[in-house]
């Protein structure tokens, strides 16, 4: 396993972590109630969750599995997808801060933009890879 | 595949079956008559398909195709990982059963498997990450 990847899904199992402990604590409120202002974690929870462990799962092992370019530079320039990474973190990070924090709207929006230009970077750089195996 | 693997992914496309029921269910309410009970699925429906589905289908092919831990020990605890399997199914079922109940408060003393839900879900996940961790490496 590439060392992107390593790093992609180790982050999405921390992601999955923290997301399932977020969905526990709304979920045991629902049942016995803790503190009603709990609710506000379901933002945060759905971007752990969606993205954060999902997305960034499927990212991770996409770079490991599909097919490599050369004999030589198996993975190419994997500048593209490393940035993606960043990016995606970055973006999930600032939406969750974000919504916790009731902060200005404009930093909720630099975090979709920031998950929206890692999927485009994610995108530009695994393209060539979607092509059969030799090929 | 390991026979575990075979449980999640089974498991897996079961809860995707009835994930799509309750999705029918879910749009026949606005067309027929139906219980009131059907008007607070959407919760389940949505942890059938993200939990019980798309999770359970990950686990099921991470356990199953990530690197080996080591010759003697490949998939690394087998017993953790059983464990995930048994806690995670049983938390979704807890909460298939309690949550529409607790929501119509037509029971509201159900609450406390709500709780035990919640528990059993998260730490099948951190027990699922802890046994994967070190496993995700070059080889």
């Amino acid at each position: 396993m590439p060392r992107l990847s390593i790093w992609s899904i180790r982050a999405a199992l921390i992601h999955l972590g923290i997301g399932f402990t977020l969905g526990g604590l709304m979920l045991f409120n629902k049942g016995i109630t803790l503190d009603p202002s709990l609710w506000r974690l379901l933002p945060i929870h759905v971007e752990f969750v969606l993205l954060g462990w999902t997305v960034q799962l499927a990212m991770g092992v996409a770079f490991w599995i599909l097919p490599r370019l050369q004999r030589t530079e198996r993975y190419g320039n994997p500048t593209l997808a490393w940035i993606a990474f960043a990016l995606l973190n970055g973006g999930v990070l600032a939406v969750a801060a974000g919504e916790w924090l009731d902060s200005p709207a404009w930093l909720i929006l630099l975090g979709r933009s920031a998950e929206l230009a890692a999927v485009a970077a994610f995108a530009i750089y695994i393209w060539p890879r979607v092509k059969p195996f030799g090929g | 595949m390991p026979r575990l693997a075979r449980w999640f992914i089974k498991a897996g496309l079961l809860y995707f079956v009835l994930a799509l029921i309750t999705g029918v269910l879910l749009q026949a309410r606005t067309v027929i008559d139906l219980p009131s009970w059907v008007n607070v699925l959407n919760p389940v429906y949505v942890h059938l398909l993200t939990v019980g589905w798309i999770t359970q289908l990950i686990i099921g092919v991470a356990y199953w195709m990530f690197p080996k831990f080591s010759r003697e020990r490949p998939r690394r605890s087998e017993k953790l990982s059983w464990a995930v399997f048994v806690l995670l199914n049983a938390g979704l079922i807890l909460r298939i059963i309690s949550e529409p109940r607790v929501t119509m408060r037509s029971e509201p003393d159900l609450g406390w498997m709500l709780a035990v839900s919640a528990v059993l879900q998260t730490t099948a996940g951190w027990l699922f990450v802890i046994n994967t961790w070190a496993r995700v490496k070059e080889r």
